[in-house]
């Protein structure tokens, strides 16, 4: 059961074989869920994917906070369930409110698509523990509405606790407040990441293999807290 | 006036129709009525203007497209599952897999609505893909824009871009190449072609026909519009609309979600096993559907028409059968199956509507709330339009055209001129990074792409487990066309055959998109006659067949054509995609030409940059020296350590990509004219990189194969140097980054 890790696909979901492919490649078996299934399986932990959900005509991931299987994704979540919301994933979970902030249009208003250098600022995350701190990444980036923004205090607060998990290195690509690239909830269980560590898991089809430790540290952390 | 049926048509005979409004000729109307025996009524002539329009029935094109299919080895093209004349043919790829590719035009729509032109353009050609049965795994845009530093370029190129953009990354499909091309001939007629490649089980293959008696037509998908009505032929004009809205909009507006549901939906039916036959609805909407089902199949359909679910409910029955709204699908399903069909259009929310029934009749009737507005042979909508063999006309233009060779242009003399044209010409728009295109389409999703933009060709894996993958490539020099249209179109053939070949793949298929001016002017009719017949021609000596395409006339403004833009694709399959070979090249490796330099300079990059200068005849070609070339590539898989084409901009612009791409950069030995050497197109010729070691290797298999090989050098150091004046990789990705930027950013 600890390597049970459910992917979700809501309506215009893009990403979602990627990251089942990502759990696969880490050593996990991935476990597919439907939007519209209000009972969660016997999952350990769960990964909002990229894509469009929706078609994302409303503000991006609004719609899909909604779908039925989020009520008992939110509340375990709130029990300390891992989940790792990427892209569009982390917009639906900032829509959840399991996240704080928002995510907005790229400040030069294009879609990118491009290799990204990030620095893991934390290793405190379910999600990052097999990183270093202060390790440097390159992951593929693409979003159009990328931009991370939050209230002054707010950011303040997440770099005083430790809970921005990932920063843009050189150029900022989108326009994200203190170059944010992801951040992490008080206890550490949820992240929301918008570059794609599951597209950089083979350097066939990545630029890299540095997204693979996302996915082996949920299989790492889940097996130390049996 | 009132509903037009088939017995007021009867009745009426005499009854004035506005048929040239349709577009219709005199001589196309009345070969109308003596099918019918009686006049149409208006939802007949509205079914016939569109599905005879150019657009749909290549009228003026067929004569020449023949030779297509004629054209070919006595034995038969055995890789070709399905031919030309379905949505898109399928080619055998290995171990039970095949693969499916297209590519199609929406030239008109993205200069009049860039956005949305470009966007209905990938939702088209996606569902062609999905209507043969594959999962769409890949798009790629030859796009043809005007001067890069025209006002209009400026408005049409970023909103094509973000449409394309907008729409195939919201559907989720990889954009893995392409090209973009500045020409001032483009400037009032952009490009806009789009090309998609599905990948499928050999019986997974499904074809649109209306097979069995009694089977139910679903129509699923979005909803009907009055969006593109007519966008085939011409507008509709007020006499369809009385009262209601009139002057509507003939570009279709796109919606990516509804296209994603809509390719999860079909393909779940479809390996569900509840589809008999199956069509996609683009240019001429239900009427070219229903049609085209009818006739492939038991030969008759008859549909209610009123149970089509609107988007705007004052639409009538003449602007549904023409609508061309996006989105949209039509299976072919047993009424046993129905259920089954209609819970999967609920889980992936998408509407669903039993509009017809298949039948024996030989007739394709429709009815209107209960009145007969349609009674037809299907046939002759979809299959028996007009033919013409236009008149043609070798251009007068032409002697004179030719005659003006670019030997008079002053060359470069020195080193130092040879290093400042070569940062000229890499940073001119047409071979400049088109990175800051390409970085606004996602080229991971789906996580099978293993090259992409800049390299040679696009490739995917189409087997996780083994590795087999396809590589694809679109190319075309309309400067080469326009000197000399045969040959120009086999320049074409070859340079999509040579960027697949290098990266290891093994050419199969070929798509086109064949772009010309007016067929009614017969110097374009010319054109397009010589680029049909050189592609041909070319394809049967390459032994690789066309399995379909698309052609666009009246890409013209004024008097003024297009360059002859004949683009074509190349598909090639590769058994295990971690071999390939990229552009790439490593530190140490030793450098090689493979293939045969001469002094040709017509219609090259160097020729247009340097002194705008167009004329003389094209490049040599040399298909038997392209099919040696891409046997030597496919055996140094493994080995290569890189390989690219050299084409536009000649050899030292293919040395200075490859030294960007991989950070490293070349000592480098020319020999013979200097000139000649750095800037040449000749064809048939490409650069390999080889770990010393394999050098003897290489000798040999070129050797075997009769390909010329020359050393060029090594890799090694910061900067391209040619013995003198050096260009630091540095310099050079100033220069070839910066000019697409500036100009659009």
């Amino acid at each position: 059961m600890t390597s049970r890790i459910g992917v979700v696909t809501y309506p215009g979901s893009l990403d979602d074989r990627d990251a089942a492919r990502a759990i696969r490649a880490a050593g996990g078996d991935p476990i597919a869920l439907w939007h519209g299934d209000a009972d969660l399986p016997d999952v350990a932990a769960v990964i909002l994917p990229g894509g469009f959900s929706y078609g994302d005509y409303l503000r991006c991931g609004a719609i899909a906070r909604f779908a039925p299987i989020m009520e008992q994704i939110v509340a375990r979540a709130n029990d300390g369930m891992p989940v790792l919301g990427i892209c569009n994933g982390f917009q639906i979970l900032c829509e959840s409110h399991l996240l704080p902030g928002a995510l907005t249009r790229n400040d030069h208003l294009h879609f990118i698509c491009r290799d990204q250098t990030v620095r893991i600022e934390t290793t405190n995350t379910a999600w990052t523990a097999d990183f270093s701190a202060g390790q440097e990444i390159v992951i593929p980036l693409k979003n159009g509405e990328g931009g991370y923004i939050a209230d002054d205090a707010t950011l303040n607060m997440l770099e005083a606790e430790g809970r921005v998990v990932a920063t843009y290195v050189g150029t900022n690509p989108n326009g994200s407040r203190r170059a944010i690239a992801g951040i992490t909830n008080a206890r550490g269980n949820v992240v929301g990441l918008m570059p794609h560590p599951e597209h950089a898991i083979d350097a066939l089809t990545g630029p890299t293999t540095d997204g693979l430790p996302f996915f082996t540290s949920v299989l790492t952390s889940l097996l130390a807290s049996r | 006036m009132g509903l037009d049926t088939v017995s007021s048509a009867t009745a009426h005979p005499e009854s004035t129709q506005p048929f040239a409004e349709l577009g219709l000729k005199p001589d196309e109307y009345q070969s109308i009525r003596e099918i019918l025996g009686r006049r149409p009524t208006s939802s007949e002539l509205a079914m016939y203007s569109v599905m005879w329009s150019e657009h749909c029935s290549y009228k003026s094109s067929k004569v020449h497209l023949r030779q297509f299919g004629e054209k070919k080895p006595v034995e038969g093209w055995p890789q070709l599952l399905v031919g030309i004349g379905e949505n898109a043919g399928v080619v055998d790829i290995g171990d039970g897999w095949a693969v499916t590719f297209k590519v199609e035009s929406h030239n008109h729509p993205s200069y009049v609505e860039p956005y949305q032109g470009a966007a209905t353009g990938i939702g088209g050609i996606v569902r062609d893909i999905l209507s043969m049965g594959a999962r769409p795994i890949a798009v790629m845009d030859p796009l043809r824009f005007g001067p890069a530093d025209a006002p209009d370029t400026r408005r049409v190129l970023p909103g094509v871009i973000s449409g394309i953009g907008g729409y195939g990354n919201c559907l989720g499909l990889p954009n893995i190449g392409g090209e973009v091309v500045f020409d001032a001939t483009y400037l009032g007629n952009p490009l806009v072609n789009a090309l998609c490649i599905g990948a499928l089980r050999h019986d997974e293959i499904h074809l649109a026909s209306a097979k069995g008696i009694g089977n139910l037509v679903v129509l699923y998908g979005a909803r009907t519009g009055g969006d593109g009505i007519g966008g085939v032929s011409v507008l509709a004009s007020e006499t369809f609309s009385e009262g209601g809205p009139t002057k509507r909009p003939s570009v279709q507006v796109g919606d990516p979600f509804m296209e994603k549901l809509l390719i999860e939906c079909t393909l779940e039916v479809l390996h569900a096993g509840l589809v008999e036959g199956i069509q996609d609805l683009g240019g001429a909407g239900i009427s070219c559907a229903t049609s085209e089902l009818a006739s492939n199949g038991e030969g008759g359909m008859h549909v209610w028409l009123d149970r089509v679910l609107l988007r705007d409910p004052t639409l009538s029955p003449e602007e549904i059968l023409m609508s061309e709204s996006q989105e949209r699908m039509c299976a072919i399903v047993t009424p046993a199956d129905l259920d089954a069909f209609m819970a999967i259009c609920t889980k992936w929310e998408v509407e669903a509507v039993v509009i017809g029934e298949v039948n024996n009749s030989g007739r394709l009737t429709v009815e209107w709330h209960g009145e007969q507005i349609v009674d037809v042979p299907p046939r002759s909508v979809a299959h028996d339009g007009p033919v013409y063999s236009r008149p043609m006309q070798r251009p007068a233009y032409l002697d004179a055209l030719q005659a003006d060779v670019p030997d008079r242009l002053s060359r470069p003399a020195t080193v130092e001129e040879v290093r400042s044209t070569l940062l000229t010409l890499i940073a001119s728009p047409n071979l400049a990074s088109k990175s800051w295109i390409t970085d606004q389409y996602d080229r991971y999703v789906l996580g099978n792409t293993v090259l992409a933009q800049p390299e040679d060709s696009g490739m995917v894996r189409v087997d996780e487990v083994t590795g087999r993958g396809v590589a694809v490539s679109t190319d075309c020099n309309g400067r080469f066309a326009k000197l000399d249209p045969y040959n120009g179109a086999k320049l074409a053939l070859a340079e999509a055959y040579r960027n697949v070949g290098v990266t290891g793949a093994v050419p199969l298929a070929v798509t086109n998109c064949l772009n010309f001016g007016s067929p009614e002017d017969p110097e374009v009719m010319w054109q397009f006659a010589e680029a049909a017949r050189g592609l041909a021609d070319g394809c049967l000596e390459l032994n690789i067949p066309v399995t379909g395409g698309n052609v666009s006339f009246y890409n013209q403004t004024g008097t003024t054509a297009i360059l002859p833009t004949p683009v074509v694709g190349v598909l090639g399959v590769i058994e295990d995609v971690a071999k390939r070979t990229s552009i790439a090249w490593s530190e140490g490796d030793v450098i090689f030409q493979l293939g045969e330099t001469r002094d040709e300079f017509a219609g090259s990059e160097w020729a247009h940059v340097m002194h705008g200068h167009l004329g003389g005849l094209p490049p040599k070609v040399d298909l038997a020296a392209e099919i040696a070339l891409a046997s030597v590539c496919a055996d140094g898989l493994g080995w290569f350590h890189a390989a690219h084409d050299i084409s536009d901009g000649g050899l030292l612009v293919a040395l200075a990509e490859m030294a960007m791409r991989s950070g490293v950069g070349a000592q480098l030995e020319p020999t013979g004219d200097l000139f000649v050497w750095s800037f040449s197109e000749s064809t048939a010729r490409a650069v390999v990189s080889v770990a010393a070691d394999d050098a003897q290797r290489l000798t040999a298999l070129c050797a075997s194969q009769g390909v010329a090989l020359q050393r060029l050098g090594v890799v090694a150091g910061d900067r391209l140097d040619l013995g003198g004046p050096i260009v630091t990789i540095a310099e050079l990705r100033d220069a070839h980054e910066a000019t697409i930027p500036a100009l659009f950013g």
